[in-house]
């Protein structure tokens, strides 16, 4: 047999038999075996010696064209291994991405901490410090410098825990805001203040009342500050709080701290102001009392209620928690069902 | 205060109907709360005339009455009424009629007998119990006059009226009478009231041949007037009057008292009637108490009284108590011939304290507290005296007694147009301030942006500039008044260092899994005494609603454990929880309590769940203790924080408690509760966490400073110690950092290991230790030396061995 002859021979047996292999390390044997130093091609041209040399430079074309044939087989037959292989792996490693996630524990700050949160960002936003003040408070600061002196009627409204003649449980944030009052250094610039915190009043625990419950007073004192600002100042904090399309109205009242007194009132969130169960049908709900500051309020911090006045408000985070999210047990938030209190973990 | 519509349209022209004037009113002067109307949800309830009465052959109590209902032939009707009689007038429900609760009447047969239709008592078609004359209260009601058969009962009794209940705050106690809702209602509209004052005929005595009256303090009774009222018959209303005083939720009783009754209505002026008779002494003093002197009040209670108490007596012995309750000693009753008729101002705070005292608040009493108008109290006694002697036949004596009187006098306010627009943010005009003015009925006069401004006694709630102030931006409209925001200097709106702390450790506490509970500051005094982290006096109110709520806190867990227990009665047994908030200690002869913010916690069941991968994972020490380290980290702390064993606190578990010191200062603990303590209390195993911020939030921290990333990368050793089972991670951690040298970094606790292979007496703890060098790569002499230095003085100090 000619070399020529044992060349095809030699590609035509092969050719085959890589389409065949399994494996890539049996291809590789293959590949060694035939393409290798001693694998049979390498011998064909080492037998070239013997040849005319009219012969030689065809028979080592073709020689070179065998070998390149069968090393692009072989290459091919890897590729083709390697992209099973693959397959096989993602077939092996695919699972059923509908299985759940893993849980991450994640507490949640209570809805009523929530609502406080929200104001006192709004506030400071608008330039008003966030003033705390003790829960055990004094008579004289509870009541007596907010125009509430002993047997005034007014002091009916909040009923009291009293610890002894001079203190008590305070039954508003207000007290906060004469003792701001009473040291402001009024040279140095108006006051804006709102004084957030827990307070308590001589109730029995029901459906809507509650002998500990939260206020936010606010508090702006300056030389010019008009009632018109009150309105836009409260405007603005419902339409933050209770969304941009509501409107407010302001009807008289009275607190003893103020005059001119005022209730105010949001336009419905559940109706746009139709009417439906919420708002009691009339499309209006109270959210909050306010007023100017009465000259008294102001002369007993040591205040000339002549060159200064302001507008003071007073809301109830509970109060805003209950009709902002539909609750209607005021209970539920010092129960603290987990169940409850969890379903505030997203933004609302 | 119930409105009537009706009589109110008697007073002052009102332009809108019922609804309308509501919402208006509660726009510009007084909530109006609700609006009712008895004669809703009724029909054909007619006024019948019963004919004849027989007795029911079935029956011992029913009878069978014949009533002419203004129809063809008269009714047959079923009655079991105890008061039914021959030609009374009474209230009748025809068939097809609908009485309260929305009963509706059929024809039927009663025991066999037909009945077409039901006479009605007062209850039957919706009246409150409390409004009903006690005469008619067990039976049917009987009209005191002759009423065409077959009207329209509802419009007769008064019900097809609309009741406005305005609520009066307590500075408008000017609305506490029908004049000045006139006037409020007036001013809204800009219509002037008309009264009608009819003048008094004197027909009587000189009242001075019957009466002196004296009081001992005027500050007690500033105005005292008193008239007699001669041979008065003393009987059932007419029902003009009835029908006014239940439509103001006023039970009728007789003519004299409910006179005193309806001129407190109509004048907001309370008034008492006595026998003159049995007051024996034609004579009555004003004074206070004396000590233990009692009276009978009128309810039939009696009471013991102090001389904080006004009282009227018959120059003798108190016959009433003065503006809260009249005695039963000088009542009025069908025999009284002489009527004594008192129109008073009392001392508001004596009045008020009386009534709070004796649980006597009434509305004449609350009228007292809030003042009345001086000016009016004539008025009123005029005019129920002359009502007395109208309705009860009677000769008014001649004159008044007044031993004090009040001259009223107009309120003169000086108040600029500037100062209004001012403080309203408006920009009125001098003529639009004026109008309003003038519509409230004070007096006015201007000149050059000066309001000079008379206030008439019926508005005493009118003292300041503030009060006109008041009334102009409520008459020009709140709805009105432009929107601004507060032209100031700027100033700065920022958390204070505390409140940013707490609310970062809120934030923390969060992230670590807890939810935020708020729990009650006033807890049970057992409750305020547990779990507290520094010895503290109680702090109590002086009169709780309930034992559950009269000590003020000293711990926060007490909250929490009341939380858990809470849930778990729900089935929620995986809870993770955390308060902030205040305790309240005190010690030595405080007496107000100091106030400390705390954090705590409580953690109970699997902190991670059992789900499809992995399993659940109980919450034990270390998962507690390992929320309050990474709490604490986050301050920065300056002094090293250190947990010691502690077994000082009964509801603790002995074993697994460690108190934790900032230095040398107890700020707070962690661990679980004691086994039989969860036992008592019905709570599942729980861990606790208590913290003290105060001392945190005021101790020095560190600052950062920036350090760029480590150039050289660091080598790590590890060490195996068998050591005696009493030495504690934290001596052998304390050698460590002692003896490790200056390229130490860090130190890993990675296995602790106590039973078998190992002496009974000891445990294996094994640590990483990690050395770095800044400035090059440690070169491993370097690191054998020190790792040897380490080992060497853990073996000669704590006796280890390596292993
Ligand atoms: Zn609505």
């Amino acid at each position: 047999m000619d070399l020529k002859a044992k060349l095809e021979a030699l590609a035509k047996q092969n050719h085959d038999r890589i389409q065949q292999i399994g494996t890539l390390a049996e291809l590789n044997d293959v590949r060694i075996n035939l393409l290798g130093k001693k694998g049979p091609i390498t011998e064909v041209l080492r037998g070239m010696k013997d040849l005319d040399a009219q012969e030689r430079p065809q028979v080592g074309a073709f020689a070179n064209k065998i070998r390149d044939d069968l090393t692009e087989a072989i290459q091919s037959r890897k590729e083709q291994l390697e992209q099973a292989q693959i397959q096989q792996q993602l077939a092996a490693e695919t699972i059923d991405v509908t299985l759940p996630g893993r849980p991450i524990q994640r507490g949640t700050s209570h809805v009523i901490t929530q609502i406080m949160d929200d104001l006192e960002e709004f506030f400071m936003g608008m330039g008003y410090q966030v003033v705390s003040g003790p829960e055990v408070e004094e008579d004289h600061y509870n009541f007596e410098m907010m125009n509430i002196p002993a047997n005034h009627p007014a002091r009916d409204m909040q009923d009291t825990f009293y610890i002894n003649d001079e203190l008590l449980m305070r039954t508003h944030t207000s007290p906060v805001q004469a003792r701001t009052l009473e040291k402001h250094d009024f040279s140095k610039g108006p006051l804006k203040m709102i004084s957030p915190g827990r307070v308590y009043r001589r109730d029995t625990d029901d459906a809507t009342h509650s002998h500990q419950f939260h206020q936010l007073e606010g508090l702006v004192v300056d030389k010019h500050i008009t009632l018109a600002d009150l309105k836009g100042t409260l405007l603005a904090m419902v339409r933050h709080v209770f969304g941009a399309d509501r409107e407010i109205r302001l009807r008289p009242s009275y607190f003893p701290f103020t005059e001119p007194s005022v209730e105010v009132d949001v336009t419905c969130f559940r109706c746009g102001g139709v009417g439906c169960p919420v708002c009691k049908y009339t499309g209006w709900i109270e959210v909050l009392g306010a007023g100017m500051v009465h000259p008294n309020v102001l002369r007993a911090a040591g205040v000339d209620a002549d060159v200064y006045g302001g507008f003071a408000f007073g809301l109830g985070p509970d109060r805003f928690a209950m009709l902002k999210y539909g609750i209607d047990d005021i209970r539920s938030f010092y129960q603290n069902d987990l169940r409850f209190l969890s379903q505030f973990q997203r933004e609302g | 205060m119930d409105v009537s519509y009706a009589w109110l349209q008697e007073l002052v022209d009102v332009p809108v109907a019922p609804t309308e004037l509501a919402d208006k009113v509660s726009r510009t002067g007084i909530e109006v709360e609700s609006i009712k109307r008895y004669a809703d949800g009724l029909k054909k309830i007619v006024v019948g005339h019963v004919l004849s009465l027989e007795p029911h052959p079935d029956s011992d109590h029913l009878q069978i009455a014949q009533v002419d209902v203004g129809e063809d032939e008269p009714r047959q009707i079923i009655c079991g009424a105890p008061n039914v009689g021959k030609d009374q007038y009474v209230i009748v429900a025809l068939p097809g009629a609908r009485i309260a609760d929305n009963v509706k009447i059929k024809k039927g047969k009663i025991r066999g007998v037909e009945s077409l239709g039901m006479i009605c008592a007062l209850q039957e078609i919706g009246y409150p119990e409390n409004v009903v004359p006690k005469a008619y209260a067990n039976g049917i009601y009987v009209f005191n006059e002759a009423i065409k058969p077959g009207s329209d009962a509802l419009e007769v009794l008064g019900m097809n009226d609309t009741i406005l209940d305005f609520e009066i705050t307590p500075n408008r106690a000017d609305a506490l009478g029908m004049r000045g809702v006139a006037w409020e209602v007036g001013a809204t509209y800009g219509n002037v009231p008309h009264f009608t004052d009819e003048s008094i005929q004197e027909s009587g005595q000189p009242i001075t041949d019957l009466l002196t009256a004296e009081v001992a303090d005027a500050k007690d009774a500033p105005s005292y007037q008193l008239r007699v009222v001669q041979n008065v018959q003393v009987k059932e209303s007419p029902l003009w009057l009835q029908r006014r005083l239940w439509n103001a939720g006023i039970r009728p009783t007789n003519n004299i008292v409910d006179i005193t009754n309806y001129i407190m209505l109509a004048y907001g002026q309370p008034m008492h009637a006595f026998d003159y008779d049995k007051l024996g002494t034609g004579k009555i003093t004003v004074r206070r108490a004396t000590d233990k002197e009692s009276l009978t009040t009128l309810d039939g209670n009696d009471h013991e009284l102090n001389d904080q108490d006004i009282v009227i007596t018959n120059g003798k012995i108190p016959v009433a108590l003065a503006g809260v309750m009249g005695g039963l000693s000088t009542e009025i009753t069908e025999s009284s011939q002489t009527v004594v008729l008192e129109a008073a101002d009392f001392a508001p705070v004596n009045i008020r304290k009386t009534a709070l005292k004796y649980n006597l608040r009434s509305q004449a009493s609350s009228r007292f507290e809030k003042g009345i108008d001086v000016g009016s109290i004539n008025q009123a006694l005029d005019e129920a005296a002359r009502l007395v002697a109208e309705l009860g036949t009677g000769d008014i004596a001649q004159g008044v007694v007044a031993p004090t009187n009040i001259k009223a006098e107009d309120t003169i306010i000086n108040i600029t147009l500037d100062r209004i627009n001012h403080v309203l943010g408006t920009e009125l005009s001098a003529e639009v301030v004026e109008k309003i003015f003038n519509q409230l009925g004070f007096g006015t006069r201007q000149e050059d942006g000066l309001f000079t401004v008379s206030i008439p006694s019926r508005r005493w709630d009118i003292a300041i500039e503030a009060d006109l102030v008041e009334e102009v931006a409520r008459i020009y409209g709140y709805d009105d008044l432009p929107s601004t925001l507060p032209t100031t200097t700027l100033t700065l709106g920022a958390l204070t260092p505390v409140q940013a702390r707490l609310k970062r450790s809120r934030q923390l506490l969060e992230g670590a899994g807890l939810t935020q509970a708020i729990t009650y500051g006033l807890t049970s005094p057992e409750k305020a005494s547990r779990f507290m982290l520094h010895d503290s006096l109680v702090t109590q109110v002086s009169f709780p609603m309930t034992t559950d709520h009269q000590t003020l806190r000293m711990n926060l867990v007490s909250g929490l454990l009341d939380t858990i227990a809470y849930n778990v009665a729900r089935k929620e047994t995986d809870l993770a929880l955390y308060e902030q908030g205040r305790v309240f200690v005190k010690t030595g002869d405080q007496v107000r309590p100091d106030e400390r913010e705390y954090i705590a916690g409580a953690v109970t069941g699997n902190v991670q769940l059992k789900d499809w991968q992995q399993p659940a994972q109980a919450v034990d020490f270390f998962t507690v203790k390992g929320i309050v380290e990474s709490l604490l980290a986050d301050f920065s702390l300056v002094s090293p924080i250190n947990f010691e064993a502690d077994a000082s606190d009964d509801n603790m578990h002995p074993g697994q408690t460690a108190a934790i010191f900032l230095g040398t200062d107890k700020i707070g603990m962690v661990g679980r509760l004691h086994p039989a303590f969860e036992k008592a209390q019905g709570l599942p195993a729980t861990f606790i966490f208590e913290l003290d911020l105060e001392p945190l939030m005021a101790a020095d921290k560190t600052e950062i400073i920036a350090q760029p990333a480590p150039k050289f990368p660091s080598v790590t050793r590890d060490m195996a110690l068998l050591v005696d089972k009493q030495v504690t991670n934290a001596q052998i951690e304390v050698v460590i950092a002692a003896h490790g040298g200056a390229f130490l970094k860090a130190v890993t606790l990675f296995d602790v290991y106590a039973g078998k292979g190992i002496a009974d007496h000891q445990k294996s703890l094994a640590y990483t230790l990690t050395y770095r060098r800044d400035d090059q790569t440690l070169t491993e002499d370097e690191v054998n030396a020190a790792f040897d230095q380490v080992l060497a003085h853990l073996i000669e100090e704590l006796n280890v061995t390596i292993r």
